[in-house]
This record gives structure tokens, sequence and C-alpha cells, in this order.
């Protein structure tokens, strides 16, 4: 199989998975709710007008398999309901978020990616020495750790009692932000050549970048120190040391190449993690992103934004796997002789 | 002798007819017991659990349950705690060792009753979706054909939605309580567990011991239950242990979103989220919980990662 037939095969079997994924979010908006226009009107200080007004505009005295048509076809003309907190519709809301979000997500990525990989080779090669039990133990507590637990802690440590780095916010008070480009504080202040921007966004985005990405930062330790670990057994990498080859070239040319394969899956994977953590994370730095929109949402029974939210985060994870899909099968040429 | 303790033949023949088991899980105990992280978590988790049963004895303070009537006109039982304004937000010391919170109340007691939310959350969530996923997974895998494709695409569409994302929505669409938490969870975890079933099933299936059941005659059912099931045994106990862990920081999250019990309950993430405005003048408010979970989750990490070693016999010999 070619790479182009197994981007285009799994192309069209994304189309099955995102509507079963509108199917769950219509479920749980749409059936699961004891009484969903209620709910959609605001919940327990819904009023009776609002109530009859939601029910006509989502056709909620229709059978269910009609609303879920009405259902579809707002999604599909990106019309995702009004936000009862914003009082504008969902869509711009998430619009205006989405972009910190990205920039907070991409961060935690960039923090995250290089440690783990770095510090998997390191405990691999001394394995059972001092920086091998440090870090594995970095890494198991790096995944039981209750995320916004640790959002606290180090508030608590950086912001507090070692007051070198902002609490909360994406900017520093009263500092205007970069006009908006692409909505990615770092890209735009760079655009518009404004350095003390930038200084100030990348350093509140240390805190949170951190937080969000200690728990990937840990399974990616995890899985490239086991996988370094496996590779290292292999006969090829006994063949390169038997013949000569230096020590370095064997790790960094032979073994470590093979052993990042399961770490690109794995780092794929923490995606849909880091999604679910930023409501947490950004909640807790005050970070202005999807995640911390979603979470008041929730609080001040703002259904339509809560669903909204759910649908667009399923629809990103859903299309970073399939990145991840096909950059596996470019580094992995097995993937594709499998069949996909 | 035999005919006045029957029992003892009993437990001969039990002995004798699964001694090559019984070898095998001494071995496993022998391995799992040189391993000191495992031992920790072990250790660890007895000691949540002993801390769980025995709270009414460790506490100070203690809960009262009052039945009250919600919105939508049913009853639900509430927790409550003393309140006393006099001894609020005071640093951990002899009387109150992790302090207490912004309403008087012992944290220690609190941080102890609320381990017994925290194991029954995860134990009802972590069971219940187990048994679906293995009901499920089992027919998938041992059926074939159109059922599995039908149950396999519909996993797919589950596990295409982040954990923590997809039980908030269902949570915030059923309204705020624990119990509400735990179904939103369970819809959220079993495709993991019919994916798992399903695969060890597959595999099973095709091993010639299963072949010579089917062939004198077996049925469908007692293959699945005498064969298949207690052979899928080992890497759903793995499994199941490290997402105990893995369930409870789900949970402690949508409580601290406020999707949880209601305020006033000795729940960690409730408590972490209320002590958030008092972190910067009342340290221990949110330390202590954050710690309780640390430790229970730290200690099902520990001990599925010893279960697994021992377990997986590619790891073993």
């Amino acid at each position: 199989m070619k790479t182009w037939e197994f981007i285009v095969r799994r192309l069209l079997l994304l189309i099955p998975v995102i509507i079963g994924v509108t199917i769950i979010t219509f479920t749980v908006s749409h059936v699961i709710p004891a009484d969903p226009a209620r709910a959609f009107a605001g919940g327990p200080k819904a009023q009776p007008d609002v109530i009859e007004r939601i029910t006509k505009e989502l056709h909620l005295d229709q059978p269910l398999w009609i609303q879920y048509f009405y259902y579809l076809n707002d999604i599909v003309h990106l019309n995702l309901g009004k936000s009862y907190l914003e009082s504008r519709p969902v869509v711009d809301s998430l619009a205006q978020y989405f972009p910190a979000t990205l920039e907070l997500t991409i961060f935690s990525m960039l923090i995250a990616i290089p440690l783990g990989i770095v510090g998997g080779i390191v405990s691999a090669i001394r394995r059972n020495k001092l920086s091998d039990h440090i870090t594995r133990i970095i890494a198991i507590v790096g995944y039981s750790l209750p995320i916004f637990w640790l959002a606290l802690m180090l508030q608590y440590a950086f912001a507090y009692q070692f007051p070198i780095l902002p609490l909360e916010g994406r900017l520093a008070i009263g500092m205007n932000a970069p006009s908006s480009i692409t909505g990615l504080y770092v890209v735009d202040s760079i655009i518009t050549g404004n350095l003390d921007t930038l200084a100030s966004t990348l350093y509140h985005l240390i805190l949170p970048a951190f937080t969000l990405g200690f728990a990937t930062l840990a399974l990616i330790l995890r899985m490239t120190r086991s996988s370094m670990l496996e590779v290292m057994g292999m006969d090829y990498i006994r063949t390169g040391r038997a013949k000569g080859l230096s020590e370095r070239t064997v790790i960094y040319k032979h073994a470590l190449r093979n052993a990042l394969i399961p770490t690109v899956t794995v780092t794929g994977l923490s995606f849909g993690g880091l999604l679910g953590g930023a409501v947490l994370t950004e909640t807790i730095f005050n970070w202005p992103g999807m995640g911390r929109f979603a979470a008041r949402a929730v609080l001040g029974f703002d259904f339509s934004a809560v669903m909204g939210f759910t649908i667009l985060v399923a629809i990103i994870y859903v299309v970073a796997n399939l990145i991840v899909d096909i950059l596996y099968a470019v580094i992995d040429p097995r993937v594709k002789l499998g069949g996909g | 002798m035999d005919k006045i303790r029957p029992h003892v033949k009993i437990v001969d023949d039990f002995l004798k007819k699964h001694e090559s088991k019984i070898k095998d899980l001494r071995f496993m105990a022998h391995l799992f017991r040189k391993s000191l992280l495992s031992m920790i978590g072990l250790i660890l988790i007895l000691t949540l659990v002993i801390v769980a049963l025995f709270a009414p004895f460790l506490a100070s303070q203690h809960p009262s349950y009052v039945r009250v009537s919600t919105e939508q006109g049913t009853t639900v039982t509430e927790e409550r705690w003393d309140i006393d304004f006099s001894q609020k937000l005071l640093p951990p010391s002899a009387e109150h060792l992790f302090g207490t919170d912004d309403f008087g109340r012992d944290i220690f007691s609190m941080v102890i009753y609320g381990s017994q939310t925290s194991f029954r959350i995860c134990i009802i969530v972590v069971a219940i979706s187990t048994l679906i996923g293995i009901i499920l997974g089992g027919i998938a895998g041992y059926f074939g054909g159109i059922i599995d494709e039908v149950l396999m695409r519909i996993t797919d569409v589950f596990l295409a939605v982040p954990y923590l994302i997809l039980a908030m929505a269902i949570a915030a669409a059923l309204g705020r309580s624990i119990d509400h938490i735990m179904e939103a969870m369970i819809i959220v975890w079993w495709p993991t567990y019919a994916r798992l079933m399903r695969g060890q099933v597959l595999a099973v299936r095709e091993q010639q011991f299963v072949e010579a059941a089917r062939s004198v005659g077996a049925s469908n059912s007692r293959i699945l239950f005498r064969h298949i099931f207690p052979n899928s045994f080992a890497p759903l106990l793995v499994e199941i242990t490290l997402d105990l862990g893995a369930v409870l920081l789900v949970a402690a999250g949508l409580s601290f979103i406020g999707l949880g019990a209601s305020p006033g309950t000795a729940e960690w993430g409730l408590m972490i989220s209320s002590g958030r405005i008092h972190m910067f003048h009342a340290w221990w408010y949110v330390t202590f919980p954050g710690l309780a979970i640390l430790l229970v989750v730290l200690g099902f990490n520990l001990l599925g990662d010893g279960l697994r070693d021992v377990t997986d016999p590619k790891l073993r010999r």
C-alpha cells in the first residue's frame, strides 16, 4: 500500500467515527438529561418562557431521530447554540478561546517530549544506577499526581513562597495583548516585534505548561525507557557493537530510531489527556482558554457551552489521532504493509 | 481418619488437582516480594484500606448523615460535618493533625472519611465497567462476525473522546452528585475493558485446549466461562489495578470542577477545591487531601506495575 492510499483510507474511516461521536454527544445532551429543554435553558434557574422557546428552537417536541437530524444540521452549519453565560454563540466563544488552549498545549508538549525522551534514554543507558532510579520515581509520581493539586502546589511554591513566577493569567496585568493575527501570543508578539510582550507571555507560560505537560512527560519517559531497553537487547545492536561502531552511533543511530516508534504513539494518545487536563490547568492558572470556559460553563449550567466544547474537543482528538497514525506509517513502514 | 475429617480430604484433593497452578502462584508471589516498589504499592494500598475500614476509630470528628429531598423530588442522604467558626483555619497541631478548614472542621478526620468515598468510587466504577466490558468483549471476541464489528465500532467512538471531557459532559447532563460522577465514569470506562477482553478471547480462542474442549462437545458457555475467562484473568487484573488509580484521578478532577458532592462533604477533590481560595494563608487545607490522592493513586500504580511484571510470561523467565 502506498502512503497516500493509506492516508485516504484513514480519512474515509474518520467519517463513521465522527458520526458516532455526534451520536454520543447528541445522546448526552438530548437523551440523558431528565429535562433537556430545561438543561439548555440554564438548569434550575430556567425561566418558563425560555424553556418554551428552546423547545421550539431545538425541536425537542419532535421524535428523537428527527431531533438528531436537526442537531447534525446545526453542527454542519457550525451552530452550537447560544452560550447562556456569555450571551453570544458558543462557536464565537470557542473561536476566541481556542488559540490560548492551543498555545498552552503546544508548550506543554515542547516541555514534555524532549525532557521525556532524554530522560528515558539516560535512564535506559544507566540502568539501575542512581539517575535511573530518580527518573523512574519522577515517572511514576508524574502519572499518579492529581494535576489540579500539582498546579496549586507549584503556585504556592513559585508564585508565593519564592515569588519568581507569575501566579496566573497569560500576560502581566496592564499589558495589552499583541494585535491578534493567529491568537497565539508568542507568535503574534514575534510578528509584531513586541519583545516585552513576548517575554511576559513566555514567563506566564512556564508554570501552566509544565503542570499540563508533567503527566505526559512521565508517560514518555517511561515508554522511551522501556522501549530503549527492549531495543538494546536486539541482535542488530549486538552486531553494531561487534563490528566496532562507537557506543554513540549504536545508541543514537541504531537503537533510538527504533525505540522512538512506541513513543510517537504514546505522545499521540496523551493528547486527549492534555485536552482534559487543560480544563483543570486553565481553571487554576486563570488561563483564558476553552478549558476554563468549559469549567465555568459546567458550574454556571451553561449546557450549550459544555456540549459545544465536548464536540469540538472530540473532533480535535479524532483528527490528532489520525495525524499520529499517518506519522506512524511514515516512520515505521511495517504499519502500511500490515494493511492498516 | 478421612471419614472423621472429610474436609481434609477435600483440601488435599484440591491441592493435588491444582498443584501446578499453586506452584505458579507461589513463584509469582516470590517475584513480587523481591520487588521493592511493588511491595511499597501493596503496603500503601493495605494501609489505606485499613484506614478506610477503621475510619470511625481513627478520626476525632465524625459526620452525621441526614436525608434531604432534592429539586427533582427524590430524597438523598447527605453528609454533614459540625461547624465551629471559633476553630476555623487552625494550623496543624497535636489536636488537629492536618489543621482545620474554613468552617472549623478537622481536616485529618475528613481526609480519613474521604478515603471511604474514594474507595467506593474506584471500586464501583471499575467493577461495573469491568463486568460490562467482560461480557460485551467476551461475546464480541468469541462469536466474531457482525456482533464483533458493531461492538468494536461502538468502542472506537467512545475511545475517540477524551475520558475526562466525556465524563464531564455526561455528569453535567445528569446533574451534580457523586453517584452521577460514577455513572458518567462507567459509561466512559467500559469500552477499555471490552477491547481488552476481546483481544484476550481472540488470543485464547485459537489455543489447543479450547479446540480440545470443543471437540469433546463442550457448550459455548462452558468454553467461555471455564476455559476462556480464567485464562484472560491476568492481563485484566493488571489493567484493573492501574485503572483504580486513574479512576480516582478523574473522579477527583470532576469533583474539583464542582460536579461532585455538595460542599462540606469529606471528598478529597472537593476539599482541594474549597481550600483553594485559602491556599496562601492555610496551606494545609489543600495539601493533605492532595497528598492522600497521590498516595492512593501511587499505590495502585506501583501495585499494577508489579502485578504486570510477575504475570507477564515474556518478562518473567
